[in-house]
């Protein structure tokens, strides 16, 4: 399966002062997808998003989007991408409209294509009511749908965005991530940072894990999830001695990755629930084996980051133990 | 060319814009503390200033010179502190991720000083008239007083975007300007001519630029042409080559900072 590559990360490194922020990075963004960055503060995630929109040249390696070099062909990538920085990056005393007005000039937008998109712009992420007030006078979530509308202003073919809820609240959050979904629908690539589990989880169609400057796992959440080996379900069995009959009987189902015994069941790992849970509830009956308990635990993109990072993406943080 | 310019445009009516929104700003900055030198100063030294020293008719005929090239120095150096805000909170990051050619902030930054300074001096000059300063070249030597200005202030502009663009918090950039601003100021012949200077700051004072433009705009202002262009002459080159100095020296920062 092929799919159109958008961008096209090749080995990339970037070095300040002897400090290796990003080291022999390699991936590919498909067209059309929304593509997570996703690692602690510090991870070179940041530093990976700034090569790819030419603020940053990278030490070795290459990036290309669609094709042109970030850094021979700086000023055409800058043509075809938009870029949402992190929060506050708005002038306080220029009102929303004139923030676009601004932008129309600077990608060289005739009057007459600013003064249409302009209010379009507006208007879709709801900002008309308050475009002609300073932007002084926003709340965090109004200066973040200015953000995106600025990003949005050059009818971007893909879209950049740092750390997009960074500091808003949950509504702000669903709005933004609304936004952000409907990009995808008007076929814009998204590519963005976060540091959140569940937004990387609910948005990202795939995301690249970062830590430590490399990449530590790539792909679609549910798959890196299905990688850990799948969900688990735990029973507890009433009559000991028939455990070991269940597990055989349980092991040859369907959907069953492994089985293994625990002291008082068993634990075992499964493809798809849907279709696990119901055989082994009736692998039971049969054996008339008497359940106690029935736990199911579905891995969570935090298990994924501790799987392949070794911490929790919080790592002032401890992670609590999981009994 | 046509982009180029629709970007300067744009990026120059958004300083224009941002000043006009606060009109207490804009109102002190024109009307500056720069006139209090004049007025203050001027006025308080009157007697105790040795007019034989000065060899100008008023002590304050002998300073408006000098508080010209201040505001040009205050102005410059305090021309980068925009973009220092811009660089913090990440709105020049949005601009350079557009396709715009590279100078186009600094040129717009330029020209938004320049303009901004160049008012200022004929506030201070107009001030300055009413305390009887009237400068025997007339409009011609005005312009050019602005000329030098102009000159001296695309030097100082681009220190401080070179260190706007080098400093790492906002508190570094405005210690570093406020230790600059008043030793440049008492170093230099604004307030004394040099020959009245204790030796070793006369000796200093000479390698200021800002005295190489006092000694060209006051000429202009108490004695004449003849008297002014030899100094005209010199400080044009001085000049030149200052601004050729911080302009290289302004854009391998700004080319550190933007990569």
């Amino acid at each position: 399966m092929s799919r159109p590559v958008a961008i096209d990360v090749s080995h990339l490194g970037k070095t300040y002062d002897k400090v290796r922020a990003v080291e022999d990075l390699s991936f590919q963004v498909y067209t059309g997808e929304i593509f997570g960055l996703l690692g602690p503060n510090g991870a070179g995630k940041s530093t990976t998003l700034r090569i790819l929109i030419t603020l940053l040249n990278p030490t070795s390696g290459s990036a290309r989007i669609f094709g042109l070099d970030s850094v021979k062909d700086a000023d055409r990538v800058r043509q075809t991408i938009g870029y949402v920085p992190q929060e506050r990056a708005i002038d306080r005393f220029l009102t929303g409209r004139e923030h676009l007005e601004l932008l129309a000039d600077l990608y060289h937008l005739s009057v007459d294509d600013a003064a249409k998109r302009i209010p379009q712009l507006l208007k879709l992420v709801e900002l008309e009511p308050q475009a002609d007030r300073p932007a002084k006078t926003y709340s965090g979530g109004m200066k973040r749908k200015l953000d995106i509308a600025c990003g949005l202003l050059p009818d971007p073919k893909i879209l950049f965005l740092d750390e997009p809820t960074l500091g808003l609240d949950v509504q702000s959050r669903l709005r933004i991530w609304d936004h952000v979904r409907a990009m995808r629908e008007r076929g814009i690539t998204v590519v963005m940072t976060t540091n959140y589990l569940d937004e990387a989880d609910q948005l990202c169609d795939r995301i690249a894990i970062i830590d430590g400057g490399r990449i530590k796992a790539l792909g679609a959440p549910n798959e890196l999830k299905v990688g850990l080996g799948g969900d688990l379900v735990s029973l507890t069995v009433r009559e000991h001695d028939r455990v070991e009959k269940l597990a055989t009987a349980i092991r040859d189902l369907p959907a069953i990755r492994a089985v293994t015994t625990t002291t008082n069941g068993l634990d075992i790992r499964v493809d798809s629930p849907e279709k696990a849970l119901p055989a082994i509830l009736d692998a039971a009956n049969r054996l008339t084996c008497q359940l106690e308990f029935i736990d199911y635990h579905r891995p969570r993109l935090d298990d994924v980051f501790i799987a392949h990072t070794g911490r929790s993406i919080k790592d002032d943080q401890p992670k609590a133990e999981d009994s | 060319m046509k982009q180029y310019s629709q970007e300067i445009r744009a990026l120059t009516m958004r300083w224009v814009r941002r000043l006009s929104r606060e009109k207490f700003s804009m109102l002190f900055t024109l009307v500056q503390p720069m006139l209090f030198w004049l007025i203050f100063f001027g006025n308080l030294f009157q007697r105790a200033a040795d007019l034989q020293v000065t060899q100008s008719s008023s002590y304050i005929s002998f300073l408006t010179a000098g508080v010209v090239v201040m505001t040009v120095l205050n102005n410059g150096l305090a021309g980068g502190v925009d973009l220092l805000f811009d660089k913090e909170n990440g709105f020049l990051e949005r601009l350079m991720s557009t396709p715009i050619h590279r100078t186009s902030v600094i040129l717009s930054r330029f020209i938004f000083v320049t303009t901004i300074t160049s008012l200022q001096v004929l506030v201070i000059l107009a001030v300055a008239w009413l305390f009887g300063v009237h400068p025997v070249t007339g409009l011609a030597g005005v312009a050019t007083i602005l000329l030098i200005g102009m000159m001296f202030g695309v030097g100082l502009t681009a220190i401080s975007m070179a260190m706007a663009f080098s400093v790492k918090s906002h508190g570094d950039f405005f210690s570093v300007l406020g230790f600059l601003s008043l030793p440049m100021i008492f170093l230099s012949s604004a307030l004394v001519p040099l020959a009245a200077m204790p030796g070793w700051m006369g000796f200093l004072a000479q390698f200021n630029p800002m005295t190489w433009a006092i000694d060209a705009v006051r000429p202009l202002i108490l004695q004449g042409w003849a008297e002014a262009l030899p100094h005209v002459g010199m400080v044009i080159g001085v000049m030149v080559l200052f601004d050729a100095i911080c302009l290289y020296g302004g854009a391998r920062a700004f080319r550190r900072a933007i990569g």
